[in-house]
C-alpha cells in the first residue's frame, strides 16, 4: 500500500517533468507578477517594505491557482482517472499522493523562489525567516484546499474561472497568517503563535481535503 | 459457499439522470467463463461494466464475489479485477513500455515484461515510442497489453475491439482464451463477435415503459425481476 502510494507521487512527478511546463510557469508567473510591483507603486524602499510580505503571497496563492485546472482533469480526459481508481488503495489516499506530487512540483520551488524576490522587494531582514517558515507550512495547505476545488470541478468544461471562485475565499486564513508571520518577525516580535495557526490548518487540511477531494471525485466518475 | 459462483450479479439497475436505463439484470460467471453484454447503443452496457468495477454504484441490485458481496472488500475484489474502458487510459507523454511498467507497478507487480505484452499484440517494436506518436489502433493495443501486466482474475473490457485491424483482433482473441484457459474470467461489452472459444451471452434491453421518461414507478419488467 504505501509502496503504490510512493509510486503514484513518482508517476506524477514523472509526467510533469516529461510534460514539463507546469512548475515552469507557475515559477515564472510567480516571479514576474512579484516583479510588476516595484514598477507600478514605485522602487521607494520603505512603500516596498510595507508591501512585500503581502505581495509575495498574494503572487504565490495566485500561482498556484493557476497550476490547480489541471491537477484531476488531464487524468480523467484519458481515462486514467479511472485505472487509478480501481487501484486497490483509497480514493482519498490517490488524491493525496498527487497533491504531494502538485506541492513538490509548484509550493515548493515557490517557496524556494520566495527569498529572492524579497530581495527585489525590500523585505526587511528580519522577515526572510518567518517568510520561509510561514510558506513551507503554508504552500501545502494550499495545495490541499486546492485538489478539492480541482476535483469538484473537474468534469465542468473550462472549469477554471469556477475554481478559482470556489478556491480564493478558502485561501484567506493562510495568507493572513502567512503575511502577519512576516510583519511580526519583521518587528522583532516572536511569530510562533502564526506557525502554530498554520500547523493547526495543515493537519486538519490533510486529514480533511482529500477525503473531501476523493467524494468529489467519485461524482465524477460515476 | 463453495459451490456458488465465483461472480454474481443479482437485480442489478442504473439510473443516469431520471431515466432507469436497465433493471433486473442478473449474470453469473465461474472460472474460464466468457460473458459477452450485447445491446443496442445506449442499452447500458458500459454502465453495466463500469458498475461490476465499482466506478458507478448501482441504482439497486448487488454484486457478488467469492460468495462475499463486493463492499464488503473492495479492495481484494480491485486487486483480482482489470478494467479496459473504452478510454485508453493512457499518458500520451510516456512511451508505451513506461505506461505498461507504471500500471504494473501501481498494482505491485514488477516481473512482467512490457514489451513481451506489447509482442502479444504484436507492436513490440513500438515499445519505445511515445504512446502521442500512435494511432488510435496501435494506442488500443498498448491499452490491451495491460491485460498481461498484472495478474488478474477478471478482465472487464468495454467495446475491446474499437479501432483494431483484423489481425489484432485475432491477437486479442487468442489472449482472451489463454486467460480463459488459466482459469481466468472475462466480460466483454462488444457488438462485433470475439474470436475464440464461445461463452455466454447477455443481451440487455431497456425496461418495458423506459421511453415514459417522467414515469419511474415501472411495473413490468421491474416486477419481475424484484
Amino acid at each position: 500500500m504505501s509502496r503504490t502510494f510512493l509510486m503514484l507521487v513518482r508517476r506524477d512527478l514523472l509526467l510533469a517533468r516529461r510534460q514539463g511546463g507546469g512548475s515552469l510557469l507557475s515559477i515564472t508567473f510567480f516571479v514576474l507578477v512579484v516583479s510588476l510591483f516595484p514598477l507600478g507603486v514605485g522602487p521607494a524602499p520603505e512603500t516596498l517594505e510595507r508591501i512585500a510580505a503581502g505581495t509575495i503571497w498574494v503572487a504565490a496563492l495566485l500561482s498556484v491557482l493557476l497550476s490547480l485546472d489541471r491537477m484531476f482533469q488531464a487524468d480523467l480526459e484519458d481515462g486514467s482517472l479511472d485505472q487509478l481508481a480501481l487501484l486497490p488503495l483509497p480514493l482519498s489516499l490517490v488524491v493525496l499522493a498527487k497533491t504531494i506530487a502538485h506541492w513538490l512540483t509548484t509550493g515548493l520551488p515557490l517557496t524556494l523562489a520566495a527569498p529572492l524576490l524579497g530581495l527585489l522587494m525590500q523585505l526587511s531582514p528580519d522577515a526572510y525567516g518567518a517568510l520561509i517558515a510561514a510558506m513551507l507550512l503554508g504552500t501545502p495547505i494550499l495545495s490541499l484546499i486546492g485538489a478539492i476545488g480541482a476535483a469538484l470541478t473537474v468534469g465542468v468544461r473550462r472549469g477554471g474561472v469556477l475554481l478559482t471562485l470556489i478556491v480564493t475565499p478558502l485561501y484567506i486564513p493562510v495568507l493572513i497568517f502567512g503575511v502577519s508571520a512576516a510583519e511580526a518577525a519583521a518587528q522583532g516580535f516572536s511569530y510562533s503563535a502564526h506557525m502554530l495557526f498554520l500547523s493547526a490548518i495543515l493537519s486538519g487540511a490533510i486529514v480533511i481535503a482529500p477525503i473531501a477531494a476523493a467524494w468529489a471525485l467519485k461524482l465524477a466518475l460515476d | 459457499m463453495a459451490d456458488a459462483p465465483l461472480l454474481q450479479g443479482r437485480n442489478l439497475a442504473a439510473l443516469r439522470g431520471e431515466r432507469l436505463i436497465f433493471a433486473g439484470i442478473g449474470f453469473e460467471l465461474d472460472n474460464g467463463g466468457l460473458l459477452k453484454l450485447t445491446g443496442r447503443n445506449g442499452a447500458g452496457k458500459s454502465t453495466l461494466i463500469r458498475m461490476i468495477a465499482g466506478l458507478v454504484a448501482p441504482f439497486a441490485g448487488s454484486l457478488h464475489w467469492n460468495g462475499a458481496e463486493v463492499s464488503r472488500d473492495r479492495e481484494a475484489f480491485l486487486a483480482d479485477l482489470i478494467y479496459a474502458g473504452h478510454q485508453d487510459g493512457l499518458k500520451t507523454a510516456l512511451t508505451a513500455t513506461e505506461n505498461l511498467d507504471l500500471f504494473a507497478r501501481l498494482r505491485g507487480t514488477s516481473d512482467r515484461d512490457a514489451v513481451a505484452a506489447l509482442g502479444s499484440f504484436g507492436i513490440a517494436e513500438l515499445a519505445d515510442l511515445p504512446v502521442r506518436y500512435m494511432s488510435a489502433g496501435q494506442r488500443r493495443r498498448v491499452s490491451l497489453a495491460r491485460l498481461l501486466m498484472t495478474p488478474a482474475r477478471l478482465w472487464l473490457l468495454d467495446e475491446p475491439l474499437t479501432a483494431l485491424d483484423t489481425g489484432a483482433i485475432a491477437q486479442l482473441g487468442s489472449v482472451v482464451d489463454a486467460h480463459r484457459d488459466g482459469g481466468g474470467m472475462v466480460i466483454a461489452a462488444t457488438h462485433a463477435d470475439l474470436p475464440g472459444q464461445p461463452g455466454s451471452v447477455l443481451e440487455i434491453v431497456p425496461p418495458a415503459d423506459a421511453d415514459l421518461d417522467e414515469d419511474l414507478d415501472v411495473d413490468g419488467d421491474m416486477e419481475d425481476a424484484w
